[in-house]
């Protein structure tokens, strides 16, 4: 709640916000204290659940992180994607092709599930920056559906149909790590560190200038910005955390579907942001545990039609929450600035 | 060149065929999205209701199948774009990416539906009686179904032109096409167009889901290939564009039966070539509606 508050609101918005340093400086202690709680708290998980809650745990952060990878598009950039569980998809056969060819040493599957991540995304990004709003959708839908097919179809790399089996687990320094709560403790940091690198890209100059051109492309496009080649860039780097969190993934439950890179997937991350709150950063990462927990907990209740609810679960989100949890975060918080007038 | 033309004869009028079945799915998708500003993702879906009701009325068995399967399927479609146009009215207002999110929602719901109900099995549709066998095309077997597809494409394909470009109904099209507020500042209720056209675009859909039957058959899955073949159609012939879904679906027919035909290993690279060459030249696709999109 506490992370951005800067981009609840603000249509009108445009160029690099300028604020004093020393107020920046005390909010960052305020704001880094309860975040230091969580990060213990979150740490301290496994030694008091049981394997299979830390492995659903694990699973969390992992779509967490893919979902945060995604709002740097839908929400900072204003690009909504439905295909980007073709680079998460495209990570994890990556990491997953790694560990059983080469090695399962711990960073370097996922690093080069990041990275194959990122080249992918380049490769197909430069097409779909080209255009934008229902275009840069059904571009994005259309590009995940061709790796879903490549994946089925190239049977011979990817396993086909069966899924990518026979994963070795992630080694580090040699030792195969085999039990949930240590497995959660190496998703953990990873995916802490994808966090806070995305952070880190919607903060920096380079993310106040996506949000520009979300707000208003043409003004920043008079000031000298090339929207197309911040958007290139963004769509890799999206591209890239969600081959990270692809890798993540193949360590985690050792086997890669085809599905893992479809419209399924596609259309679940895009849920876990909207249902969130797009261009919060940290609403996606409710989102994912929403969307996980239900999946996961009424998904095999209902004969692995998991998707009806989900599918029901986004039409009542449209309905009920149009800026996800943060709109509702959101509301709180400007009532409570109204009466002190415009903040 | 004769030669290779003589080879590939078969695959070139099953890219026809397909470009039919595509044309009529597309331009659904595009009448609805170029009017009313729906992108509707639950396109495909509709198209598998449309298989699937071929398979409960055993359309191959006889011609009363057939068309009880089709008109079934024509009534549902209708029902089914109605109860669509409420849904997104209150939406109206909103980005149109919440209108898309609703529907691809629906979209998986009736996917799951139809898998609830079928099952995950592969149906196939047999043609009907009469038009099950095949006949000689410049000396090579072609199944007369496929044939009697192509005629239906371009029947309708005429159809449409004709009702776009010649009747007041269609004026009212290409005057929502164009600009939709001023439509319904000259006194037309803008809500009951929606309805009609969403109405007719779903219609269309579950009406292709039912002549393809017999093709592509039934299964879980063919929902998301169909409403991808069709969004590529529409992107490269421009949305909201009559003339472009046309041409969309016989250039995306012919790459997806030759490209499989000559190169199977690498259909797909031709299919997303082909999308990526036409967006290079024609950012907006090559008959462009509206330029604010």
């Amino acid at each position: 709640m506490s992370v951005v508050p800067d981009s609840t609101t603000e249509p009108a918005a445009a160029g690099p916000e300028v604020r004093p340093s020393p107020t920046r400086g005390r909010g960052l202690a305020l704001r880094a204290a309860p975040l230091l709680v969580l990060f213990l708290l979150l740490a301290a998980v496994p030694l008091f659940v049981a394997p299979f809650t830390a492995n659903t745990l694990s699973r969390i952060l992992i779509f967490a992180l893919f979902a945060v990878s995604l709002d740097l598009l839908v929400g900072i950039t204003g690009l909504p994607s439905l295909g980007h569980a073709a680079y998460f998809g495209i990570g994890a056969y990556t990491a997953g092709l790694v560990s059983i060819h080469w090695t399962s040493e711990a960073p370097v599957p996922v690093l080069l599930a990041a990275a194959a991540g990122a080249v992918a995304a380049a490769a197909t990004g430069w097409l779909a920056v080209r255009s934008g709003g229902v275009y840069f959708l059904m571009l994005t839908l259309a590009m995940g559906e061709l790796v879903h097919q490549l994946a089925q179809r190239l049977t011979g790399v990817t396993g086909g149909s069966n899924g990518l089996f026979g994963i070795p687990s992630v080694r580090v320094g040699g030792e195969p790590l085999t039990l949930a709560g240590l497995l959660y403790w190496y998703v953990l940091a990873i995916a802490l560190l994808g966090f806070v690198g995305l952070w880190l890209v919607a903060h920096s100059p380079f993310g106040s200038t996506l949000k520009g051109i979300r707000d208003n492309e043409p003004r920043m496009r008079s000031l000298g910005y090339s929207p197309f080649r911040y958007k290139f860039v963004a769509f890799a780097i999206a591209g890239g955390f969600a081959g990270l969190a692809g890798g993540l993934f193949a360590g985690l439950v050792r086997i890669v579907n085809p599905t893992d890179t479809g419209f399924t997937t596609s259309a679940l991350i895009l849920l876990a942001v909207v249902l969130g709150g797009a261009g919060t950063l940290w609403g996606p990462v409710l989102g994912a545990a929403v969307v996980v927990l239900v999946r996961d907990t009424f998904g095999p209740q209902l004969d692995g039609h998991g998707p009806l609810l989900l599918g029901v679960v986004f039409v009542v989100a449209v309905y009920v929450l149009p800026r996800g949890f943060a709109g509702l975060a959101g509301l709180a918080t400007r009532r409570r600035r109204a009466p002190g007038g415009a903040a | 060149m004769a030669g290779w033309f003589d080879a590939n004869l078969v695959s070139i009028l099953n890219g026809f065929a397909i470009g039919s079945l595509l044309f009529i799915l597309a331009v659904g998708l595009s009448i609805v999205f170029g009017m009313m500003d729906v992108l509707n993702l639950a396109h495909g879906a509709f198209f598998l209701v449309g298989s699937y009701l071929a398979v409960t009325f055993v359309a191959g068995e006889s011609w009363a199948g057939f068309f009880t399967a089709l008109g079934v399927a024509a009534l549902v479609g209708l029902l089914a774009g109605g109860a669509l146009a409420g849904l997104t009215e209150p939406l109206a207002r909103r980005p149109i990416l919440d209108q898309a999110l609703l529907t691809l929602g629906i979209s998986l719901i009736v996917a799951e539906v139809l898998s609830i109900i079928y099952g995950n099995d592969v149906f196939s549709v047999p043609e009907p009686p009469a038009l099950a066998g095949s006949v000689s095309v410049a000396g090579s077997a072609y199944p007369t179904y496929r044939l009697m597809l192509i005629a239906v494409g371009l029947v309708l394909a005429l159809v449409v032109w004709l009702v776009v470009e010649k009747t007041s109904i269609g004026a009212l099209v290409r005057a929502s096409v164009a600009d939709r507020e001023m439509v319904s500042a000259m006194g037309i209720d803008n809500r009951k167009v929606k309805f009609a056209v969403l109405g007719v675009g779903s219609l269309l859909a579950t009406v292709a889901g039912v002549l393809a039957a017999p093709v592509y058959g039934a299964r879980p899955g063919l929902d998301k290939t169909i409403l991808l073949l069709a969004l590529v159609v529409i992107v490269i012939g421009g949305l909201g564009s009559i003339r472009g879904a046309l041409v969309g679906a016989l250039v995306i027919g012919q790459v997806e039966s030759l490209g499989r035909a000559l190169v199977p290993d690498y259909a797909s690279f031709i299919l997303f070539g082909t999308l990526a060459l036409v967006l290079i030249v024609r950012p907006r696709g090559l008959f462009a509606g509206k330029v604010a999109h």
